[in-house]
C-alpha cells in the first residue's frame, strides 16, 4: 500500500527489537470483546490512484459547477476569480503539511504570513487588531457575542433582521446554551428596522450586518453612538469581504468587533467549507479575544521574528477558563486570503470592488426591466433582493433546469416566515458577463 | 575573435574559515531574509489585471465610497517570491519527520489535493438548488457511511469545523438529550487531568462545570476513580482513548458502563483514533459520542493550523439531537435537511457552522479512505502502533519512559533522564531542530513531569525511524555527558534563534503599522 513504507521484513525486525511476536501483542490493553479479528466488514479493500480518481470524478461530474453556467448565487458565499498563483503557493508542502506554529524557530514562514494576515484584516475592517482566523464568519460571530458578554458582563443580545439566518442560528445555538438572552429581529428585507430603541443597560451587544442579507447598506455611526452611550458593544458582520474595497470600514463607523467571512478573497466556494472567519477588534479588548494571535518579537540575536502570543487566553494553557475552546482554525485559508489580497493590493482591491458593484447595478437595471420583477434595494454592493410575481423557490428550480443558477430564494433561509416567498437574493461579481445577465433575463421572462 | 577557453576550477579550494558566517545581505544562501509585504510596497504596481468597470451610476444607498484601505502594491513576481521564501522558513511533513505527539502528523497524499480541486467539488455553492449538487451530497453520504462503519456507530454529525468544534457538537447533543430527559440539573462533566485542554474548555463553553479525575500512577483512569465522582448531577465523562499518555484505557468498558448506570453519557475524544482505526470500533467500548479529526486520522493536511474537520459519531441516544444541516437519502435522490421542521422525528439542537461542513476536507478524507480500504486502514493502526513501540523500545535505555509496557501510537517519556544535566525538555527539543527534526510534543500531557510525547505515525519508514532514534540517543548521551551549552544555544541553524516570548506577550505587537516619516517625527519634536 502506497502510503505505508514498512515492509514485512521491517515489521518482523522491529517486532524483534520490541520483543513481541506480533502487533496484536501491542494491543493487549484492548478488552477482548472489542478486538476485531480482521478487517471491518462492509467496506471495500484498498484501491490504486486511478480507481480512486474514477470513483470521485464520477461523483464530481454529477454537480453543476459555478463556472459552467450563468451563476448569481450568493447569500454568504461568493464566486470570485482567484489568481492561479494563490493555489500554487498553497500547494507548497512547507505550508500545506506544516502544523500550528508552536515551534517558532521552524515556522517563521507561517508566523510571518499570519502577522501579515492580521494586519490586512485590521486595515480592511478599520480596526486596531485581528486574530489569526476563526472557522468561518458564522462561528466568528458567535465568538464575538460571547466576547462582548465577557467584556461588559451583560447577557442580552440583539440580532439585526439583516443578519444572515445561518449566523443567527449559530449564535442562538452557541450562545443560547450559555443562557444568553437572544433577541433576533424579524427579517428586515425592507431595510426599515431601528435597533437603537432596543438597547438598554442589560444589552451586551447588538449584531448588524453590512451589506445585510438582503444586500442593503447602512451607516451604523448613529447606532454605534447610541450603543456606546449605554455601554452596549456593536458587532458588525461582513459576509462579502470584497465590499470593504468600496464601502466605509465598520471601524470608521465605530464598531467594537468586526467579523467577516473571508471566503471571497482567495478561497473557492467548496460547497460551504473550508472558509475563513476574520475577527477584529479594538486594542483595549485584545485580552478578551478568542483564537490564536501572532505577535512580533526579537530572537536571541535581536533580530525581528514572530511568535504565537497571549496564549494565556487559550485552551491549551487556560483549560476551562479559556476565552474559547478553538484550537485548529483556518490557517491555510488565511494564507490564501493573504496571498490574494497581496496580489490585489490597494489598486486591485478597489477596482475589483468597483467591478462587482458596477456589474450588480447593471444586472439590477436589467432585472427591473423584466415585467413583474422589481428590485427592492435602494443601495447595495454586489447583491440585492428582487421581488418576483411568483414563488422564488419554484422560479429558481425552473431556471436550474435551464442551467441558470439564479440566486437564493429567501424562503430557503426563512421557511417559517410568511410574505417572503416571492423574494430572491441575486449576486453579481466580476465573473458575470453581460451574456450571463442577458441569459438570466431571458430565462426569467420564460418562466414567469 | 578569439574564444575565451580558459575553463574554470572544478575542485573546491581548501580554505577553511571558522566562526559564524556573516554575509552582506544577512541571507545565508538558500535561507533568505524577507521583509514584511507591507515594507515592499511599490506604489503603482499591481498583481492582477482587471478590466475597467462599466460606467454606472453607483447605488451605495447614501454611503460615500471609501477613501482607501492602505494595502501595499506589488506585481505578481514579487508576491510569488515573497510567499515562496516564507514557505522555506517552515518545517513540514514533506521535508522532515514531525513526531508531534497528539497531532498525528502523517503523510498528506497529493491525490487528495487533486480530488478536492475537481471543479465538481471545489466550484459549487452551498446554496445551489440540491438537484444541482447530488454528487456532493452523495459524497457526504458515502463519507458518513465509512465513518459509521469504521466506528460501529449509528449516526454521524458532519458539520463541525475541527476537533474542538466536534467536542462542542458532542457536548451540545448531550446537553440537549439531558434536557429532553428532563434532567437539566446534570451539569457536571468529568474530565481526567491528562485530557487535552480543549476538553475542559469545551465543557465550560457549554455551560457545564468541570470536575477533574486524577490519573493513576500507571497513566490510566481507573473505574474506581470515576465511580467516586459519579452522581445524579453528572452529564458525561470526556475521556480520550487511547489516552494522551499514548495508552489504551483497559477499563474503558467498565467506565462506560458505570457512567451509563449513573445516567451519564460517554464522550470520547477521538484525537488518537489513528491508533485503533480498523482494529477497534468505538461503539464496542460504550461510546455515545466521539469526534474524528479528519486532519489527523484521515490525512487531510494541517495547513499550518487548519482548516480541520471534526465529524462526530453519535449513539442512538444522541443521534436525534444532531445539528442541522444533514443529508438524507430520499426517493428522489439526496436532500439536505436545513430546518428543524423538515427533520421528521429528530430534534436537532441547532446549527454549528455557516454552511454544511468542511466539504474540501470531506473529499480529501474519502480519497484517503478509498485508497486504503478496510484492509489498509487496519494496517494504518497496526503500523502506527508498531512504529511508536519501536521508538519506545529503542530509546528507553537512554531516555526515561514514563510507563511500563507497550504504548499505542505514541511513546511518552519524561525529563527524569535529564535530571542534573541542566537541560530542559525545551532545550532538548531545540537541539533536535538543529539536527533537522521537528520536536515532539513537550510538557503535555500534564500528568508527567517534563513530558516528551513522540508520535511517529505509520507513514515513517524504518530507515527514517532508525535515523531519528540514532539522533535522539546521541542527544540524550550528549546531555548526560554535560554539554549544557550545546542545548542552551540551540537552535543555531534556523532563520531565527530562540524568540523572546515574554517580550511578545508583555508589549503585544500584533500588526504592522506604517512608520511615521522622519520629517513628521522631527516636526513633532520641535
Amino acid at each position: 500500500m502506497r502510503y505505508l513504507p514498512l515492509t514485512d521484513a521491517d515489521r518482523s525486525s522491529m517486532l524483534a527489537t520490541i520483543g513481541v511476536d506480533s502487533v496484536d501483542a501491542l494491543f493487549r490493553d484492548v478488552p477482548d470483546h472489542a478486538k476485531l479479528p480482521g478487517k471491518i466488514a462492509g467496506l471495500p479493500d484498498h484501491k490504486g490512484e486511478l480507481e480512486v480518481e474514477r470513483h470521485l470524478s464520477r461523483l464530481a461530474a454529477k454537480n453543476v459547477t459555478a463556472s459552467s453556467v450563468p451563476f448569481f448565487v450568493g447569500a454568504g458565499a461568493y464566486k470570485h476569480h482567484v489568481p492561479a498563483s494563490v493555489d500554487q503557493i498553497l500547494l507548497r508542502g512547507e505550508f500545506l503539511t506544516s502544523y500550528t506554529p508552536y515551534q517558532p524557530e521552524v515556522t517563521q514562514g507561517t508566523l510571518q504570513y499570519l502577522f501579515e494576515f492580521q494586519t490586512q484584516v485590521a486595515l480592511l475592517t478599520g480596526m486596531d487588531v485581528a486574530n489569526a482566523s476563526m472557522y468561518d464568519g458564522a462561528t466568528g460571530t458567535a465568538e464575538a457575542v460571547l466576547m462582548a458578554a465577557r467584556v461588559n458582563k451583560r447577557n442580552k443580545v440583539i440580532l439585526s433582521g439583516g443578519l444572515h439566518p445561518h449566523y443567527r442560528e449559530v449564535v442562538e445555538t452557541t450562545c443560547g446554551i450559555m443562557g444568553m438572552d437572544i433577541r433576533a429581529q424579524a427579517p428586515d428585507w425592507k431595510n426599515a428596522e431601528d435597533l437603537s430603541a432596543l438597547l438598554d443597560a442589560e444589552t451586551a451587544c447588538v449584531v448588524v450586518q453590512t451589506p445585510s442579507l438582503f444586500g442593503h447598506l447602512r451607516d451604523f455611526t448613529a447606532l454605534c453612538d447610541a450603543a456606546h452611550a449605554k455601554g452596549v458593544m456593536v458587532i458588525v458582520v461582513v459576509t462579502e469581504v470584497v465590499s470593504l474595497g468600496l464601502l466605509p470600514s465598520p471601524g470608521s463607523m465605530g464598531a467594537d468587533i468586526v467579523v467577516c467571512e473571508g471566503q471571497s478573497i482567495g478561497n473557492g466556494l467548496n460547497f460551504g467549507g473550508p472558509y475563513v472567519g476574520l475577527f477584529a477588534t479594538r486594542d483595549k479588548y485584545v485580552r478578551q479575544m478568542p483564537g490564536r494571535l501572532c505577535g512580533q518579537t526579537v530572537d536571541a540575536d535581536g533580530k525581528r521574528g514572530f511568535v504565537l502570543t497571549l496564549s494565556t487566553r487559550e485552551q491549551h494553557i487556560r483549560r476551562e477558563k479559556a476565552t474559547s475552546n478553538i484550537c485548529t482554525n483556518s490557517g491555510l485559508c488565511a494564507l490564501a486570503f493573504t496571498i490574494h489580497l497581496s496580489l490585489l493590493g490597494e489598486q486591485g482591491l478597489v477596482q475589483l470592488a468597483r467591478i462587482n458593484h458596477a456589474n450588480a447595478v447593471t444586472l439590477a437595471d436589467k432585472l427591473s426591466a423584466v415585467k413583474g420583477v422589481s428590485v427592492v434595494n435602494d443601495g447595495f454592493f454586489n447583491e440585492f433582493t428582487v421581488k418576483l410575481p411568483k414563488k422564488a423557490a419554484k422560479v429558481v428550480s425552473k431556471l436550474a433546469a435551464k442551467d441558470i443558477l439564479a440566486g437564493v430564494p429567501v424562503s430557503r433561509l426563512y421557511p417559517d416566515v410568511e410574505g417572503l416567498d416571492d423574494l430572491l437574493l441575486v449576486a453579481a461579481t466580476e465573473i458575470n458577463s453581460v451574456e450571463d445577465m442577458d441569459a438570466l433575463v431571458r430565462g426569467l421572462e420564460e418562466v414567469l | 575573435m578569439a574564444m575565451n577557453n580558459q575553463g574554470r576550477d572544478s575542485t573546491p579550494h581548501s580554505v577553511s574559515v571558522t566562526g559564524d558566517v556573516v554575509t552582506f545581505t544577512g541571507n545565508k544562501a538558500l535561507q533568505q531574509e524577507e521583509a514584511l509585504i507591507f515594507e515592499m510596497d511599490n506604489p503603482g504596481a499591481v498583481g492582477v489585471d482587471l478590466p475597467e468597470p462599466v460606467t454606472v451610476k453607483t447605488r451605495l444607498g447614501g454611503l460615500s465610497a471609501r477613501a482607501g484601505v492602505g494595502l501595499p502594491q506589488l506585481a505578481e513576481p514579487d508576491v510569488v517570491r515573497h510567499y515562496t521564501r516564507l514557505s522555506q522558513k517552515n518545517f513540514a511533513i514533506d521535508t522532515t519527520m514531525y513526531p508531534l505527539g497528539s497531532c498525528t502528523m502523517k503523510h498528506n497524499p497529493r491525490l487528495n489535493e487533486k480530488m478536492a480541486r475537481l471543479p465538481g467539488f471545489g466550484d459549487i455553492h452551498p446554496m445551489q438548488p440540491v438537484e444541482t449538487v447530488q454528487g456532493a451530497l452523495e459524497l457526504i453520504d458515502q463519507l458518513a457511511y465509512w465513518l459509521k462503519t469504521l466506528t460501529g456507530m449509528p449516526a454521524v454529525a458532519m458539520s463541525p469545523g475541527a476537533g474542538a468544534h466536534g467536542e462542542l457538537c458532542g457536548l451540545m447533543a448531550i446537553h440537549a438529550a439531558l434536557d429532553a430527559r428532563g434532567e437539566s440539573h446534570r451539569r457536571r462533566v468529568l474530565v481526567p487531568e491528562s485530557a487535552h485542554g480543549t476538553n475542559p474548555a469545551t465543557a465550560a463553553f457549554c455551560g457545564f462545570t468541570v470536575d477533574t479525575i486524577p490519573a493513576e500512577e500507571n497513566g490510566r483512569v481507573s473505574v474506581e476513580a470515576v465511580k467516586a465522582k459519579l452522581g445524579d448531577d453528572v452529564a458525561c465523562i470526556m475521556l480520550t482513548n487511547p489516552n494522551t499518555c499514548g495508552l489504551f484505557e483497559p477499563q474503558i468498558r467498565e467506565i462506560a458502563d458505570a457512567v451509563h448506570a449513573a445516567g451519564g453519557y460517554f464522550y470520547c475524544d477521538g484525537a488518537n483514533y489513528n491508533a485503533i482505526v480498523g482494529r477497534v470500533r468505538p461503539a464496542d467500548l460504550g461510546v455515545d459520542a466521539m469526534h474524528i479529526n479528519l486532519h489527523k486520522t484521515f490525512s487531510t493536511p494541517h495547513g499550518g493550523g487548519g482548516p480541520g474537520s471534526g465529524p462526530v459519531v453519535l449513539s442512538d441516544a444522541l443521534a436525534p439531537f444532531a445539528p442541522l444541516p444533514f443529508v438524507v437519502h430520499g426517493k428522489d435522490g439526496f436532500t439536505l435537511v436545513e430546518h428543524a421542521k423538515d427533520a421528521g422525528e429528530a430534534t436537532p439542537f441547532g446549527r454549528l457552522k455557516g454552511f454544511h461542513g468542511q466539504m474540501g476536507m470531506f473529499v480529501r478524507a474519502l480519497s484517503y479512505m478509498l485508497s486504503h480500504g478496510a484492509d489498509g486502514l487496519r494496517q494504518v493502526a497496526s503500523d502506527a502502533v508498531l512504529n511508536a513501540n519501536y521508538v519506545l523500545a529503542s530509546l528507553k535505555d537512554v531516555m526515561s519512559a514514563s510507563f511500563e509496557g507497550p504504548c499505542m501510537h505514541e511513546a511518552l517519556f519524561d525529563d527524569r533522564f535529564l535530571k542534573g544535566t541542566g537541560v530542559t525538555p525545551l532545550d532538548f527539543a531545540k537541539a533536535m531542530i538543529d539536527e533537522g527534526y521537528h520536536p515532539m510534543t513537550m510538557y503535555f500531557p500534564l500528568v508527567v513531569h517534563g513530558a516528551l510525547l513522540i508520535e511517529p505515525t505509520e507513514t515513517e519508514s524504518k530507515r527514517t525511524l532508525d535515523q531519528f532514534i540514532g539522533t535522539m540517543r546521541h542527544l540524550a548521551e550528549k546531555a548526560i555527558a554535560g554539554d549544557l551549552a550545546h542545548f542552551q544555544a540551540a537552535p543555531r541553524l534556523t532563520p531565527r534563534k530562540r524568540l523572546d516570548e515574554t517580550q511578545a506577550a508583555r508589549k503585544p505587537v500584533l500588526r504592522w503599522v506604517k512608520p511615521v516619516p522622519q520629517a513628521v517625527v522631527a516636526q513633532a519634536a520641535e
